[in-house]
């Protein structure tokens, strides 16, 4: 028989009315609305500047408006975003990309003040209309499916009404009207599968959690991100905490848990104060406590700041750090649901695999296994960073393939350059070559081809990169994040470096292909952790796709990509070099730039630090300065001995 | 009594053991050897750090550390094969690659547990394909009584676990992350560590004197 969630609906039913009363009362407000996106990518942009000078231009000039703080929008590449509401104006809300403060100054002299939205600085129209063309024109908007990230960008996250005004807590409330097997089953049914990397089904862990009979269980939200180049957790927790706590609250309604921790890295300061309102605001609202909503579930929420150990994510190493132990996994099974933290049961969920749930229980397992793909339903959601157009957060259907993601979606490699790679799945995952595009995004796609979903860190890389220099860097990644606690991790990953090390700078020996094939199979089988059995990813994917590049290395110590800094060199092309211009003179750190007896320039390459300031520095229209592997292929220019002339007293 | 033993078959013999052991310590008491550095009897859960112990278990595609594994009825093991002699061979090596082999110089000599290893697993005690890696410092002397050589430590924790037995906690933790992993004392001369004076349980369970008295 199901419980009785009476008194929790007409509670929820009085906290909505006034949500909506709020939102009502803000909407209609006779006034423009300022929306601007203040998560941590924004503010790293210069949102903060941006929003003082509104509020300072607003001041002055007298005009009366409401300033309104939102989360990430998820477009990066257009930081910092503002959407403008000015119905008096006749104009639909526009959004604004890079409103930098002079452009808030002019945007409110001349739309507030004057009405003119100046057409040359719009990116798009929210709504439809007849006058602007909508964001949702663009296929980085439309080919996009929001579940976990809906509501980032619409609303504050400091404000728990704006949440509930949007349809919050409703599935919680639904939740509390069912019995806890009744929501195992309809999260195992929709097919649910762990996003923090290993894809795990979410409703299987939950059922074993819920089959343990145990005095207290707990449930665990892992925002434990460590990937480097990867923050979407931080992101959703910066721009809707409350749709991963009512995520946890189901979360520990189904398996009869009483207590959560939100396990945050203390490095995401604004995460953590998002996270501590959010509570507070819960709490006051009767959605947290003894009792939650009036019904009979007893339900409390704690923060845990974590130190930055990227181990500390893996599940059993997160257990420990908990105890107050060093975060080092330890062998599984007993699995966390079973004897977890304390000797507790435990279920850790991810960020984002906890934020989807409550869309679940509100539209049902039919509707979400209609989205994505037979094995992994739902969404994937993905920070899609380096050489792309639209970099950013970007929440696709699963099963599009990483071709779309890239090309239609996020607009492809700038400068007209060449794809190269493809990073997916940070450094438990792999470096994927052009072959590779047409594979869909999904669990076992992804695991087939070598690489991993992992966390949902996209790195794009054109031709000006090298592919062992980014395994390199994942292994340096790996091995100062080791644990130390089994030899596999601990030792190997020292060798893998200290080889690739050896062939970026020039130093490969022939037999180093094999070495690292045979060192990280072993590393793969050898290992204790899921971290360390996937460490060596990124070298045995780029081995396999990319063999000639080693080969390069090794045996022509050359860099194709031309980064690896012993094995190339800057010169400066004599033929479109102008005499006279001195640009990458004065860039140059440490003098190696010298005047010919042309009065061109020449790079002396003893000096040199191959900082490429001066290619950056040479102006468009000479575009003299050239990058070349192997160094031996730099025309030799001798300096002169003497100054062509002599210094001028 | 019947109902507490299973019947497993390792390396094509069987065994009749009790239901509760680990592959490892099962095989263990029945004569029947498999590498180990890590692993202290009784002592639940197993580290499973040094990954040595692997055997294959019928059923399971790759090698699996035996420590991990409870025994069950008719489980059939093998402890020779090429997957897994590859697997600890490699791991041993990896050992070595970052061990000062001094072996004339060390009171460790001829009862160490890498000399026994290397010679079972038939791994010469200077691997020829691996780069040598020492730490720095070779020597710790921060503890008032106890001498501490990162380049001999094999990093198997069993000092953490005797030490936490004998004393209510550990006077002993790792410390730094990755190859620099070391065991480190608690700032060493505190009043904890007086304690240390009379209690040798560390310096006793290593298996390759990387724990010295003073």
């Amino acid at each position: 028989m199901s419980p009785d969630n009476t008194q929790a609906r007409q509670q929820y039913d009085a906290l909505c009315q006034a949500a909506e009363a709020k939102r009502a009362a803000f909407e209609q407000a006779p006034v423009p609305k300022i929306h601007i996106g203040m998560a941590t990518c924004g503010i790293a942009s210069g949102a903060l500047d941006t929003r003082a000078a509104f509020e300072e231009t607003l001041k002055e000039r007298g005009i009366a408006a409401e300033i309104h703080s939102v989360g990430c929008h998820g477009h990066c590449y257009a930081e910092p975003v503002v959407i403008i509401d000015h119905p008096a104006s006749g104009f639909p809300p526009v959004f604004y990309h890079e409103v930098t403060p002079g452009k808030a100054r002019m945007l409110t002299k001349l739309f507030l003040e004057e009405g003119d939205p100046r057409f040359e600085h719009v990116f798009g129209a929210t709504v439809e209309n007849e006058m602007i063309p909508t964001v949702m024109e663009f296929s980085r908007f439309n080919q996009e499916k929001r579940i976990v990230m809906e509501k980032c960008g619409q609303i504050d996250p400091e404000s728990i009404d704006e949440y509930i005004a949007a349809g919050g807590y409703a599935a919680l409330v639904q939740t509390l009207g069912l019995a806890p097997d009744q929501i195992v089953a309809t999260i195992k049914s929709s097919g649910l599968r762990g996003r923090g990397g290993a894809g795990f089904p979410t409703g299987a862990k939950w059922e074993m959690a819920a089959a343990v009979e145990a005095d207290a269980k707990i449930v665990i939200c892992n925002a434990d991100e460590g990937d480097p180049g990867a923050y979407m957790d931080r992101t959703i927790l910066e721009s809707n905490p409350h749709q991963v706590l009512e995520g946890l609250a189901i979360c520990a309604y189904a398996v009869g848990a009483g207590r959560a921790i939100v396990y945050v890295r203390s490095e995401y300061p604004l995460a953590v104060r998002t996270l501590r309102t959010a509570l507070a605001q819960a709490r006051e609202h009767g959605l947290l406590g003894a009792g939650v909503l009036g019904s009979p579930f007893d339900f409390e929420i704690d923060i845990f700041e974590g130190s930055g150990a990227f181990v500390c994510g893996e599940e059993t190493g997160l257990v420990q750090s908990l105890e107050g132990q060093r975060g080092m996994p330890v062998h599984r099974p007993p699995y966390p649901v079973e004897q977890g933290l304390f000797g507790q049961p435990t279920v850790i969920n991810n960020v984002k695999t906890l934020a989807s749930i409550p869309p679940i229980v509100e539209k049902g397992a039919d509707w979400f296994r209609s989205i994505g793909t037979e094995n992994s339903p739902g969404t994937a959601i993905f920070s899609v960073v380096g050489d792309v157009v639209h970099a950013g957060l970007v929440e696709i259907p699963m099963g599009v393939t990483l071709r779309t993601l890239i090309f239609d979606i996020c607009g492809g490699i700038p400068n007209q350059k060449a794809f190269k790679a493809v990073q997916i799945g940070g450094p438990s995952g792999g470096c994927l070559p052009e072959a590779l595009l047409d594979t869909p995004i999904d669990f076992d796609s992804l695991t087939t081809a070598g690489a991993m979903m992992g966390s949902g860190g996209i790195v794009v890389m054109d031709a000006d990169s090298c592919v062992v220099d980014v395994a390199r860097y994942f292994l340096d990644f790996t091995q100062k994040e080791s644990c130390g606690k089994c030899t596999f991790c601990r030792i190997g990953t020292r060798h893998l470096l200290d080889i690739l090390e050896r062939v970026t700078t020039g130093e490969g020996r022939e037999a180093d292909v094999g070495q690292l094939e045979r060192l990280s199979a072993d590393i793969k089988a050898g290992s204790l952790c899921g971290l360390g059995k996937t460490a060596a990813n990124p070298v045995l994917t780029s081995l396999q796709y990319f063999p000639e590049d080693y080969q390069a290395h090794i045996e022509e110590k050359r860099c194709p990509g031309m980064m690896c800094r012993s094995l190339m060199t800057y010169y400066i092309d004599l033929d479109t070099c102008a005499r006279g211009c001195d640009a990458c003179v004065g860039v140059c750190p440490t003098e190696a730039i010298f005047t010919t007896s042309t009065r061109k320039k020449g790079v002396d390459q003893q000096l040199c630090v191959k900082c490429g300031e001066c290619m950056v520095a040479c102006p468009p229209e000479y575009d003299a300065v050239r990058k070349v592997s192997p160094p031996g292929l730099a025309p030799t220019i001798e300096r002169p001995d003497t100054p062509r002339k002599p210094e001028k007293p | 009594m019947n109902a507490m033993k299973v019947t497993i078959t390792v390396d094509e013999k069987p065994f009749e053991v009790d239901a509760h052991l680990n592959l490892l310590q099962a095989c263990l008491d029945n004569g029947i050897y498999i590498p180990n550095l890590c692993y202290l009897e009784h002592r639940s859960p197993p580290q499973a750090s040094c990954r040595l112990c692997f055997v294959e278990v019928g059923g399971v595609d790759q090698p699996v550390a035996a420590c991990t594994v409870n025994v069950a009825d008719q489980m059939v093991v093998r402890t020779d094969t090429p997957a897994v002699r590859r697997l600890q061979k490699s791991g041993l090596r990896l050992l070595l690659s970052v061990h000062h082999v001094d072996c004339k110089n060390c009171p460790a000599n001829k009862k160490c547990a890498l000399q026994d290893l290397a010679r079972f697993l038939k791994v010469g005690l200077k691997p020829k394909h691996l780069e040598q890696h020492l730490k720095e410092p070779e020597i710790v002397d921060t503890h008032p009584f106890l001498t501490y050589y990162p380049n001999r430590c094999v990093l198997c924790g069993k000092c953490l676990q005797v030490c936490r037995s004998a004393n209510g906690r550990a006077m002993l933790a790792f410390a730094q992350r990755g190859f620099d992993t070391v065991i480190s004392f608690y700032g060493g001369a505190g009043s904890a560590a007086t304690a240390c004076d009379t209690c040798a349980a560390c310096i006793d369970i290593c298996p390759v004197a990387a724990l010295l008295p003073k």
